[in-house]
């Protein structure tokens, strides 16, 4: 049974659009008419010598090696935060739905990670790891190893990886508990009954059944590694050393901010603003046909 | 109907009050700049005096965040055409303000429209020289001008068998006094720099009198080229590679990043502006003193001028500002050029006093003698002759330009390439960034 709201003029629900209509409009779709306009210009910080460009920004991105370089290095990172900000999610939330002591407080605990913001995560984990102030950072060099992210590219790479993951895997935490739950428990059952093992019972039958929380994750965990990072990598290592951990938004704000360079910087950002709306196209697409999440 | 339109009408008249009840209010200036911390007090201290000392202007200074900040939020502003009357701009940015056209008004132009007695022959020719036009003309007011030095621990250098009043003048000295210093481990780390691109590229080429960039450091146009891959160049970063292998050089980071391994003593010697006086005589619990910067005698036998850092302040336009408004703004930059400010500013903060006259009056106040090691810089940057390549350097995208060179050198320092490679890199990379500035300025 449908439960609609029966409105007697136009005027009512109108206004009751419109303040987030205005919101929309004001904070989403100019800037991003801006922005487009900017990306097909020619300009200079004042605007004073605005010359109409075609696509020769686009152009000129595509065949500088340092964008081709950030794009690969965007793929990498957000390849590496979302597998491992998911698979930690699962597992923990695998161990989380069985029938132990205190599960209330463990739920909780894996859940407050969520509310820390990301540039406050990434000073945290600099406290932990820098080389000469953080607490486990001087313990690996006086263990031995060179650990210095500040110079070594492929350390700064990994440590943001896991400072950006760590967050989000309350997150998925919190999706992947309430889709096991979900699992009706006569099939479970039924297949314990049939002799199937706890691995085999976890491949064959919660798997498939998670999909569609999978996949959700999957789309939201890309866009967050792809976006909302940028305060993390900035707290840390600001996209050193040598660009080794400059992923496409930083460089946006670099080109944009420092280097006011608002033609190029505007047209990563139209180039951005595509592959978001593939994603997010992609997942209605494929989570519209199912109703059941 | 006629009662409703009555009372409208009082209505209006009651608001419109104030605006004849008024007197003649101040002419507001709005001064945008980036100075907080101990900065920032003393920077309101003038602020203040010269509002008490008069009542047809008061200045209203604001604090917008660092440098990159400040000229951003400015430009933005001048985009929507709420420019402030005054911003403060880092000496990088100082390519872009020149290039802004319309966006500014020159200080020589305010100068002429508005009588104000501020002339160019009153600054120290390395300060003048930066911020003017190829003819002479001053584009922009000098405020907070600092110079590169060498820092060093006394402490250590005692500690270690070497003289601590004789600080080493050449870079072969150095190398040898460094190796001594990490013989006797006095420090965890040997030599460091602040501001690396700043030091070791920019000031290394003024004062052995070699050309950072063509068109005389891009003061003569915007088709400069790079000029950082000529061997003296090399030699010099490679030296400095060497020494990070050798273990007598520990890279720190970027811009200001490295000061505190310094100030807490676990290095000997280090590279900054001279402007760190300030912190290190808050916080430094050993014996230090500034020393020149060093040169290398295979390039050079006497070493000429180092260039300033710091910024300046530019007079921007906006639709509908008054000649009220620009007298205003030059009877504050009058002010400021005071030879009473101008040493009163330096002494409180570690820049150096820009006029000649504000240097005068510290020396007749005893001021360097003291503080000894105040009068360094000013002598560094007052050593002559001053030519094309000491003049300083106007390049767009300055900013990028010193992270581009930053992120060669870190992938030198990680073993990826020697220093030839990646100074040659850098001039690619870098030449694409003065081309797109040039570019977007329609030349």
């Amino acid at each position: 049974m449908e439960r609609r709201t029966i409105f007697g003029g136009r005027l009512l629900p109108a206004a009751l659009v419109l303040p987030q209509v205005a919101v929309t409009v004001v904070f989403f779709l100019l800037p991003a008419a801006e922005a487009i306009y900017s990306s097909v210009t020619a300009t200079d910080a004042f605007g004073l010598h605005t010359r109409f460009a075609g696509w020769s920004n686009f152009a000129a991105l595509f065949a500088d090696n340092a964008y081709l370089g950030a794009l690969a290095r965007t793929a990498v990172f957000c390849g590496a935060v979302t597998v491992l900000s998911m698979a930690l999610g699962l597992v923990l939330a695998v161990f989380a739905d069985r029938e132990i002591r205190g599960r209330a407080i463990y739920r909780t605990l894996l859940i407050w990670p969520y509310a820390v913001a990301p540039a406050v995560a990434a000073a945290l984990w600099m406290f932990v790891m820098h080389p000469e102030i953080g607490i486990l950072g001087r313990l690996l060099n006086r263990a031995g190893l060179h650990w210095d992210y500040t110079l070594n590219g492929a350390q700064a790479m990994g440590l943001v990886v896991v400072a950006s993951a760590w967050t989000q895997v309350s997150y998925n935490f919190v999706f992947f508990l309430a889709g096991l739950q979900s699992i009706p428990r006569a099939v479970i059952e039924a297949a314990r009954m049939d002799g199937a093992k706890g691995v085999r019972r976890f491949r064959t039958i919660v798997l498939p059944l998670l999909m569609p929380t999978t996949f959700f994750l999957l789309i939201v965990n890309l866009v967050y590694a792809a976006f909302e990072t940028f305060g993390a990598i900035m707290a840390l290592t600001r996209g050193g050393p040598g660009q080794a951990t400059e992923t496409l938004v930083v460089k946006v704000y670099r080109d944009g901010v420092v280097n006011l360079d608002l033609s190029g910087s505007s047209a990563q950002s139209a180039i951005l603003m595509l592959l978001v709306i593939g994603l997010a196209a992609l997942q209605f697409r494929f989570l519209g046909r199912r109703t059941v999440v | 109907m006629k009662r409703r339109s009555l009372l409208a009408g009082a209505a209006s008249l009651a608001l419109a009050r104030p605006v004849f009840a008024q007197t003649r209010a101040p002419t507001r200036v709005l001064f945008w700049h980036a100075m907080n911390g101990a900065l920032g007090d003393a920077l309101n201290r003038l602020i203040a005096r010269f509002n008490k000392r008069q009542s047809a202007v008061e200045v209203v200074g604001v604090f917008k965040g660092g440098y990159p900040e400040t000229l951003t939020a400015a430009i933005a502003a001048w985009r929507a055409g709420q420019a402030p009357h005054l911003v403060q701009v880092f000496d990088v940015g100082t390519g872009s303000m020149i290039a802004a056209g319309q966006a500014v008004k020159d200080l020589w132009q305010l100068v002429r429209e508005t009588g104000a007695p501020i002339r160019p022959e009153n600054y120290i020719a390395a300060v003048r020289g930066y911020y003017s036009l190829p003819d002479g003309r001053m584009a922009s007011m000098p405020f907070n001008s600092s110079t590169a030095v060498m820092w060093y621990n006394q402490d250590a250098f005692e500690k270690a068998g070497l003289d601590p009043a004789k600080p080493p003048a050449t870079w072969p000295e150095l190398v040898a006094a460094a190796k001594v210093l990490k013989a006797k481990k006095v420090t965890k780390y040997v030599v460091t720099t602040s501001w690396p691109t700043w030091v070791h590229f920019e000031q290394f080429a003024a004062i052995h009198n070699l050309p950072y960039a063509s068109e005389a450091g891009g003061f003569k146009g915007l088709d400069a080229r790079l000029l950082i891959d000529a061997p003296a160049f090399v030699a010099n970063l490679q030296r400095l590679l060497d020494m990070a292998k050798a273990g007598t050089f520990k890279y720190a980071g970027r811009d200001n990043l490295p000061d505190p391994v310094f100030y807490s003593g676990q290095a000997a010697i280090t590279f900054n502006s001279s402007a760190a006086r300030g912190a290190l005589v808050k916080t430094a619990k050993f014996r230090f003193a500034d020393a020149y910067l060093p040169y290398d005698p295979n390039v050079i036998k006497r070493p000429i001028n180092s260039i300033i850092g710091g910024a300046s302040l530019w007079t921007m336009t906006a639709p509908g500002r008054t000649q009220q408004e620009y007298e205003a703004v030059a009877a504050f930059l009058s002010f400021l050029g005071e030879p009473a400010q101008d040493a009163e500013w330096a002494a409180a903060t570690g820049y150096v006093p820009v006029t000649f006259a504000g240097s005068d009056l510290l020396k007749r106040q005893g001021f360097f003698a003291k503080n000894p090691g105040t009068e360094l810089p000013i002598l560094q940057l007052k050593r002559l002759p001053v030519t094309d390549n000491s003049r300083g350097i106007r390049l767009g995208g300055m900013p990028e330009l010193r992270v581009v060179i930053e992120e060669e050198w870190e992938k030198a320092l990680g073993g990826q390439q020697d220093a030839g490679q990646a100074l040659r890199t850098a001039v690619a990379r870098g030449n694409a960034v003065l081309r797109n500035f040039q570019r977007a300025m329609g030349g």
